[in-house]
Order: structure tokens, then sequence, then C-alpha cells
């Protein structure tokens, strides 16, 4: 074995190669929370559908997005041989346990199995249907002066178009037709349903509980450990990756249920 | 011995040896002081089984004043019982009320093998131990105590660190079973003081190498450990030996 190898087996290895992946996987949160934002934007979707083609096409995302489907499948997976091992190490429990660590730093696996499910549906309702499903387009007309949407036309179940967006400049009236495929609509629809609206919440309670404990335990594991910093490492980890970034989620198909 | 009026219930885990199935037996022991150690407790009650003609119960046991490491009973679900920052031999009755249930194990660890009854093999810390190796120092006159100058915050973190007694409550007590608290204090210790520095990148990677080969569980930060340790030892060891071994791993001219 190369000195690579042998250090990224080893028991510290293994912990870096969660922490890593993790936090990489923290930072997507942020970005992804961000660009969802544009759902709540009263637009009929067109800034969120517009969106979508940016995130789908440009070449450095779309590297991105490989880096951190590897990271999703790489953490998961790698998280539940650890969790084997660790259970290998104590093969015979105690009669009685009276725990002195937080509910989530000792179901991290359990809760991290509930995200992969949910990350699978997720993916499922949204990735793989405007990758693979059929969508339908819709066509936004926006007065460039002013920047307001003055049409929406939703196109039939038929109309095809080879690229992802087809601008077109009318110069006469200073507007622009634009037309997308409609993951707008997709999220309503799927959000008018309400036991997928209540996995969602819960999934993003979960999530909350995971990160709770997983933000401030990829740096302990990094060997990131310094009084001066701790207290803020861990109030970034409570407040913003534990409770924000999952009630920000979490608001977006409530937002549609209700709308 | 002066006598008390406690009655205790105890519910102990009875295993001949190694290779048998153990099981919890249950014991009442009448007439203890307050006063009483737990160890003392359990002296009691061997007492009283060696007059019945029954096997008294094996336990680990030293010093009896918390420094050597020895004692390691699983009271209630907690390594050295419900106080925190003390061992099993200096926990007291007055830490229990009359009438109340105990109930004792051994450390739970593939890498802690039960020996017999409380008794668990812990000889793998000693092996991580010996692959930490020595330090380098001549000998000779001991030199002149302010020779090399050490930060007094230094020192005392080296200090704490030095003060794990290798008990292995860190171990029982991690969910994972793991080493880590044990094997970082240990590498802290040395790595923090400048006698420690000519080997420190060998005996990070030595150490953690023969901790990985005992069949400890791998570290998940859940903190535990720092919470049960009678000399309560700080996680932050737990990071300088990431940092250690991971710069020894990058940097180091061997292998």
């Amino acid at each position: 074995m190369s000195w690579l190898t042998k250090t990224l087996s080893s028991s510290i290895g293994k912990k870096i190669l969660m922490a890593i992946t993790g936090l990489f996987l923290c930072t997507f949160l942020i970005i992804h929370l961000v660009g969802n934002l544009q759902l709540f934007k009263s637009d009929s979707g067109y800034a969120f559908n517009t969106y979508t083609v940016f995130m789908t096409s440009n070449p450095l995302i779309k590297t991105v997005s490989y880096v951190l489907y590897a990271s999703i499948l790489f953490h998961a997976f790698w998280g539940l041989y650890l969790e084997y091992l660790n259970r290998k190490s104590r093969p015979i429990g105690y009669v009685v346990q009276k725990n002195q660590s937080s509910f989530a730093s000792r179901k991290m696996a359990v809760l991290g199995t509930i995200l992969l499910v949910y990350i699978a549906v997720h993916l499922g309702d949204f990735w793989a249907e405007y990758k693979f499903g059929h969508l339908p387009y819709v066509k936004y007309t926006e007065n460039l002066t002013s920047g307001e949407i003055t049409a929406v036309e939703h196109l039939p179940d038929t109309y095809q178009q080879q690229v992802k967006i087809v601008e077109t400049y009318n110069e006469e009236s200073g507007s622009k037709s634009v037309i997308v495929k409609n993951l707008y609509a997709e999220a309503e629809e799927a959000f008018s349903n309400p036991l997928l609206v209540l996995f969602y919440v819960l999934s993003m309670a979960v999530m909350g509980f995971h990160l709770s404990h997983g933000f401030q335990s990829g740096f302990q594991s990094l060997g990131l450990n310094h009084p001066k910093y701790n207290p803020f490492i861990q109030k970034v980890g409570l407040w913003i990756f534990a409770i924000l970034i999952p009630i920000g989620f979490a608001i977006i198909p409530v937002y549609f249920l209700i709308k | 011995m002066s006598e008390g009026n406690m009655n205790i219930t105890l519910k102990v885990w009875r295993q001949k040896n190694s290779k048998s199935q153990g099981n919890l037996e249950t014991y009442d022991v009448k007439g203890i002081s307050e006063d009483m150690s737990f160890l003392e407790m359990f002296d009691v009650l061997n007492e009283k089984l060696i007059v019945e003609d029954k096997e008294p119960i094996a336990f680990d046991h030293d010093c009896r004043e918390g420094i050597c490491g020895m004692c390691s009973m699983y009271i209630n679900g907690r390594p050295h019982g419900p106080l925190e920052g003390v061992t099993t031999c200096q926990l007291h009755m007055r830490s229990f009320k009359d009438g109340d249930t105990i109930v004792v194990e051994p450390w739970r660890a593939q890498a802690f093998p039960v020996v017999k009854d409380l008794v668990t093999d812990r000889s793998a810390f000693d092996r991580v131990i010996a692959a930490g190796g020595f330090v380098s120092v001549n000998t000779g006159n001991a030199q002149d105590a302010n020779a090399i100058p050490i930060p007094k915050t230094e020192a005392d973190k080296a200090f704490a660190a030095a003060a794990c007694i290798g008990c292995g409550a860190c171990v029982a007590s991690c969910k994972n079973a793991s080493a880590m608290l044990f094997v970082s204090a240990k590498i802290s210790q040395l790595a923090l003081l400048p006698q420690g520095d000519p080997e420190r990148q060998t005996r990070a990677i030595n150490m953690v190498n023969q901790m990985d080969a005992e069949g400890f569980g791998n570290c998940t930060n859940t903190g535990a450990c720092a919470v049960e340790c009678p000399k309560e030892i700080s996680l932050e060891n737990i990071a300088r030996m990431n940092r250690e071994y991971l710069s020894a791993s990058f940097t180091s001219s061997e292998d």
C-alpha cells in the first residue's frame, strides 16, 4: 500500500474522508437554498426556470455537480461501512446504558440513511423529471425596459425543442420571449400532495439533527479545534446549518401547498 | 469496617472465563456503610461469598486512590458510576440510596475481552503505548530544570494529557468502542513538549497503527469519552492527534 492509501484507510483517515465530503455537502446546501429562494418570486417561475437552465448547462457547475453526486454516494456508503465496523468493535453490548452524548451524534447513521432515501426521492421528483421526464414547456414574454413578465403561455404537451432555452428578441415592442421547460410547475404539482410535503418537512428535520452534530464534528475530525474558534464553529453549525437552512428548505414545499 | 444500614441489590455480570457465556446475577448486600467505597462494598460481598463457599466476584483494583487506572466497572450504565471525574474506587456508597438496585458490568469492547466476571484484558492499551517507543533522553546527570524553556500553557496542556491513567473508560463509554481519547492523550503529552519532539512523527503513526490493529472502533466525535473520563481528558487531544497523524503522514520522510 502506498503511504496515501495507508493514511486514508487508517481510523483517522476514514474520519477525514467523512469530514471533507460532509463539509463539501454543507457548502452545497447554501448554494442550493439560495438558488431555490427564487421559487418565492411571483413571476410564474421565470427566474427559477431560467436558473435551472444555467445550472444544468454551465460547464463549471456541471463538473462540480458530478463531484457532488460522487460525494453524496461516497459519504453515505462510506459512513454506513464505518457504522458496520464500529458496531463490530462492540460485539456484546451493555444491559444498562446511560448515554452522555447527544441523540444526533449517536444516530448519525440512521439519520444519514433517512437522508439518503430523501435524496433519492427528491432527485426522482425533480432531477430525473427534468432530465428524462416529459416536462411541458412554458413561454415567458419579458418587457426589456421594465423587466416585467407581460405574458406567460403554457405550451401544449406536444411542443418540443432541441435546446434547453430558446430566446427571441422582438425589437419593435422592446421585449424578449423565452421558452424553457417548466420545472416550477412540476414543483407546484408535486407539492400539492400533502403527504409529500410532510415527507419533505420531516426529512429537513432529520437533516437539522444530522448537521447539528455533523458540521462541528467535521472540523474536529480535521483537527480544527481551537478555543478561540470553537464557539464560532459550534454556533454556525447549530444556528445556520441545523436550524436556519433546514427551515429555509422546509418552507418551500409548505409554501407551495398553501399557495 | 464500620457497619452501616444501607441495603443494596446488586446485579453483577458473572462469567467463568473468556470462552464461556456470562449472565447477570443478583445479590443482596446488607448492612453497608455509606462511607464505604464501591470496591469496599464488593469486598464485603466477596467475604460473604467466600464464607458461603461460593466463587467470589473477580474485579480489577490496585491503588484504590484513583491514580492507577485498574478499577473498571460499568455501573448503572456508566463507566465508574454516576459521578464525573471519579474512578470506581473513589466512588462511595453515599452516592446511592438505601434500597437501590445497582447493575455492574465489565467494559465492553472487541479489544477488551472479558477474562472473568468484571475483569477485562486491557493489554491492547499496553501494546499501543509500546508502539509509541521511547523519547531520546541522554542518560547522565539531570540537567537544570530551566535549561529548556517551555511556556506554562503548553506545560499545563501536556500535564493535563499526562493525567490519563489508561483505565479504558473512554473505550467503555464510546458507542464505537474507540480508543481515540486514550491514544490522543498519550500522543499529546509528548507532542506538546520539546523532549518528545524528535520522535513525534513516528510516534503518532505507530501508535495510531497499533490502535487500529487492536480492533478499536472509529471516533465519531460523540464526546461521551470526555464526559466519562475520570481524569477529564479533553477532546482537544483527539483533534491534536488528528493533526499530528495527518502532518506526520504527509510530511515524514519515512513510508
